[in-house]
């Protein structure tokens, strides 16, 4: 019998890189993660310094007196205004408002509304799809009607018509994440009903069941670990759905119009006619800053698919 | 491709529809406002008039349209009417029917999502396909990158980014609208002229966004077909590479791509909506808008029930092709 | 007669991997005349789909022709440009791949496919003349003339393997080389197809390489058989020779370890494993488990040098025998 020969002491020498240098190898190598990380990571600095450089509580919303000051181009570009320590650095609004406060604060409202929507949705599409895969039966069948029937529904009409019909009052931050994820469980459903179902045929599962294992140590112990890409993923894309359609409902009006959501800042630019007016930098800088964060997202969501769909990796 | 098959899906369709109907008719009525109400207090606030007897009009209306009667008895009303083809007259701009609301706005939004959507179709597969193709050239592979990010921006987004360059600083094109203001449609080459040159900021938003959809899709399609047998042996058959690369490699990415044209259809609304809000476009979109801030219930409910009818049509239309272009699934009911 | 329609001379081929490079060729050398039937055999790895794709200048980044020559009919090859590649390819040599289940396009028609082979290579050729060669091609393989407006999936896999045959023999090729035609087949069809093969070579006169890992098929129908292991050309014999007297100390062990009526039950087998291409043991690779292995093995790489019979092998047993022939 022949083996390979090892050199021994060429083993012990090896000592694994940490986990963060391997970490940060990899964002190098998963270009779309890396690159959609840095973003998501360059505007929570942003708003962090907004929030920590500004009074943002007062500043970000309307002022109680309606300032009829034309809005400020601000000082970014115009070196003359840089000299007094006053100027706003990306300009006001037709109410007055720091855009840069706004801004901050409107970020950071987004990110809520998208980590709210994005956890229920995940959570409740996790257990559904679970549930129906792995107790399959009458169970299996109802969760996958139900979900079969709402899936080819215009789900941003329904949002539009149910934050149109209730009362402006009851309109928050919190509604709107809620009334975003009422229909947008149905996508983690279905996939993680699909990779369960093709975890419990395979012979793990049956190893565990005969080594003696309960059912609940076999869903957390053997078949979780293994969904952990997928509900990343699902997160992810529950989070930008969730983004997504809140600033569909906020460019229509439909907001909770006292927050400085990036939305709502574009439905007032809309409503005064702001391009129209010159005030171009009023729609314009929370554009750019919420083409980051989809732009950021989209592609965590695409790097977060390399992984767990290795055959798409670059075929060069 | 059995009767069944299609019979199965008329059947869930219709349910669909039903479903959907049904959540579309009751969701505006939970809202406490009346909007003939609310029209009346408008009209009289414009006009600077109070009718004396304010009360009794809006009575006389809510009988006339039946809003006073029990939410069940109006449900089976309506449908019943809807049934025959009649949405009702438009609360807020009465007497216009919800109809000819509907027709009105109709040619501009077709215009625009039916062709932005078959074009970014057409154009984002192509280059998806040609983005996974090791024969492509370079700056075509480059592309993946801007595309990858141009996929998750809300064409309203770019919308505006197009208004401020092209619009606003460049003056090329004009900001919005669907014609010069103080036109009158007519259909002179003229007008047709002016209302294309409208449309292009809006459809160039969209197509941007799509075609990065479809780009990508097809792309991951593009790299599991590159590594199938068939293409393999297409190369060992001595065929060129851009024989090999329409024959082979296209028409089979392509086919499940087909599928998610019904889908994208239904997301296409969405955008649509908030296009036609951004570049104030008079179609179907900014008419659901306005019908919500009135909360006029039957023309949401016309447009709603006809974008719905629209979308699942489709998407029925997509079910009975889909077989017929994949010959795998067609012969397979014997 | 010898009328040497094939050479290969000097193959290398390389992988360059993340792990290391892998030396998937090893200056491979044969001939082959009009007519013949080699059967070339090895374990998984050896590198004989390796030599098929070569020869069809088929091997793709990170694998590389580092060298050697391949000529078909007087012309080689590996110096050919693109172009002319795609036209040798299907005219001078054909090839008949593995899994026939998966090597037809499935959203095409049987003779759509055939067609536009026929087509690349000649498009002046008329539309009936082309339907009249793709018939004829079908008749040759025992399949029926409606097949050609059938698509894939309506086939039978021995069916699908017999129109890769005859998608092969369309241009009446030179060379034609059968990439483990049967692997996928259940017995009967193997015959079926290896019948096929027999008759079409026959009509044409090709050459043609079997590649495979049953012996048992290897003796039926070939005529010379080529043994490969670790990227070299261990020994090539006719069938007569490698089964009765096999030289190199694999093949001996191979044809040892194939089971044998007199002996029932005991089977014997070769110990250890086929090193990784990455990691090629020095001197001759075969020299860990080789029972008659040398000192000089361990060092000295072998070279394929022919017998005075005109067989050719590598090993250092025989390199005496050779000097003396030469």
């Amino acid at each position: 019998m022949t083996t390979l020969a090892v050199n021994p002491s060429s083993v012990a020498a090896f000592q694994p890189p940490s986990r963060g240098v391997l970490a940060m190898r990899y964002l190098r190598r998963n270009k779309s993660l890396g690159i959609g990380i840095a973003l998501l990571v360059f505007l929570t600095l942003f708003s962090i310094s907004g929030h920590l450089l500004l009074n943002v509580n007062k500043m970000a919303y309307p002022l109680a007196v309606k300032s009829k000051m034309p809005p400020d181009p601000g000082c970014l570009f115009d070196s003359t205004k840089q000299l007094n320590k006053n100027c706003l650095v990306l300009g006001s609004d037709f109410y007055g408002r720091d855009l840069f406060a706004v801004m901050a604060r409107g970020l950071a409202q987004t990110a809520q509304i998208g980590a709210l929507a994005g956890l229920i949705g995940t959570v409740v599409g996790t257990v559904l799809g679970f549930i129906a895969a792995y107790f399959g039966g009458v169970i299996d069948a109802v969760i996958r009607a139900l979900t079969e029937v709402l899936l080819p529904i215009p789900v941003f009409l329904i949002q539009v018509l149910i934050a149109g019909a209730i009362d402006k009052k009851l309109v928050t931050v919190t509604t709107m994440a809620l009334i975003v994820v009422l229909l947008a469980w149905m996508g983690p459903t279905r996939v993680i009903r699909a990779q369960v179902l093709s975890m419990r045929e395979r012979m793990f599962v049956n190893v565990a069941k005969l080594s003696g294992m309960s059912n609940l140590e076999i869903i957390f112990k053997e078949i979780m670990p293994n969904l952990l890409p997928f509900l990343g993923s699902s997160f992810v894309g529950q989070v930008f759905a969730a983004i997504f359609a809140s600033f569909g409902l906020a460019v229509l009006g439909l907001g909770p119009l006292r927050e400085p959501l990036i939305g709502n800042t574009l439905y007032f630019a809309q409503y005064q006619a702001a391009i129209f007016n010159g005030w171009w930098w009023w729609p314009l800088w929370p554009s750019l800053t919420l083409i980051m964060v989809f732009g950021g997202l989209t592609l965590i969501m695409v790097g977060l698919d390399e992984i767990a769909n290795p055959r798409v990796r670059r075929s060069e | 491709m059995s009767w069944s098959y299609i019979l199965r899906r008329i059947v869930f369709l219709f349910f669909v529809i039903w479903v959907t109907s049904t959540i579309i008719f009751f969701i505006p009525r939970i809202s406490a406002r009346n909007p003939v109400r609310e029209r009346l207090a408008e009209l009289s606030r414009m006009t600077g008039f109070t009718p004396v007897d304010l009360e009794k009009i809006i009575a006389a209306y809510n009988e006339k349209f039946g809003l006073n009667k029990p939410l069940a008895e109006q449900y089976v009303d309506y449908m019943s009417g809807v049934l025959r083809g009649d949405l009702g007259p438009s609360l807020a701009k009465y007497p216009k029917t919800v109809w000819s609301l509907i027709l009105d706005a109709l040619p501009w939004t077709i215009a625009l999502l039916f062709v932005t959507t078959l074009i970014s179709f057409v154009l984002g597969n192509l280059l998806g396909a040609m983005t996974a193709w090791p024969k492509s050239p370079r700056w075509v592979k480059a592309l993946m990158g801007p595309m990858m990010m141009l996929q998750g921006v809300p064409p309203y987004l770019l919308g505006l980014l197009l208004i401020f360059f092209v619009a606003f600083r460049l003056k090329l094109l004009p900001i919005n609208g669907a014609m010069n203001a103080g036109t009158v449609p007519e259909f002179s080459l003229k007008f047709i002229l002016d209302a294309l040159r409208h449309q292009i900021l809006p459809a160039v938003s969209m197509i941007l966004s799509s075609v990065a959809f479809w780009a990508l899709g097809m792309r991951g399609m593009g790299v599991t077909i590159q590594g199938e047998d068939y293409v393999n042996f297409a190369e060992h058959k001595g065929l060129s590479s851009s024989v090999i690369f329409r024959d082979y490699y296209v028409r089979n990415a392509l086919l499940p791509q087909v599928t998610g044209l019904a889908l994208a259809f239904g997301s296409v609304i969405t955008s649509g909506v908030l296009i036609e809000t951004l570049f104030a476009l008079p179609g179907l979109g900014s008419v659901l808008g306005q019908a919500i801030a009135q909360n006029d219930y039957f023309v949401i409910f016309g447009i709603s029930f006809f974008i719905i009818i629209a979308v699942t049509l489709l998407m029925l239309i997509v079910d009975i092709i889909y077989p017929l272009l994949d010959p795998r699934i067609r012969l397979n009911t014997k | 007669m010898t009328n040497p329609v094939l050479q290969v001379i000097d193959l290398q081929v390389t992988y360059y991997t993340d792990s290391g490079r892998a030396k998937a060729l090893d200056n491979v050398s044969f001939t082959l005349n009009a007519g013949e039937k080699l059967g070339l055999v090895g374990e998984s790895g050896s590198g004989k789909s390796t030599m098929a794709l070569a020869m069809m200048r088929m091997i793709k980044p990170p694998g590389r022709v580092e060298g050697g020559q391949v000529i078909v009919d007087g012309i080689d090859l590996v110096k050919l440009s693109e172009q002319d590649m795609l036209k040798a390819r299907l005219s001078k040599i054909a090839y008949i791949p593995q899994g026939a289940m998966n090597s037809l396009n499935p959203v095409m028609r049987i003779g759509a496919q055939m067609m536009d082979a026929i087509r690349a290579h000649n498009p002046r050729m008329s539309r009936g003349e082309m339907t009249d060669r793709c018939m004829q091609s079908l008749e040759s393989v025992d399949l029926k003339r409606e097949v050609f407006k059938m698509y894939p999936h309506e086939l039978s896999g021995g069916m699908k393997q017999r129109v890769c045959i005859a998608i092969s023999i369309l241009l009446r090729p030179k060379v034609i080389i059968a990439d483990e035609p049967t692997s996928a087949l259940d017995v009967v069809t193997q015959r079926q197809v290896m019948e096929t093969i027999n008759r079409v070579q026959k009509d044409l006169g090709a050459a043609v390489i079997l590649i495979g890992h049953d012996m048992g098929l290897m003796a039926q129908s070939m005529d010379k058989v080529a043994v490969m292991y670790a990227g070299k050309l261990t020994e090539l014999s006719t069938v007569q020779q490698m089964f009765t007297h096999p030289l190199h100390p694999y093949a001996q062990a191979l044809i040892h370890s194939l089971p044998n009526l007199d002996n029932k039950g005991v089977l014997a087998g070769i110990p250890g494993l086929a090193p990784s291409l990455l990691r090629i043991p020095p001197g001759c690779p075969f020299h860990p488990r080789c029972n008659q292995a040398m000192e000089r093995c361990k060092s000295v790489v072998p070279f394929l040098k022919q017998t005075p019979e005109g067989r050719w092998v590598s090993c250092l047993l025989y390199e005496e025998e050779a000097v003396k022939a030469s």
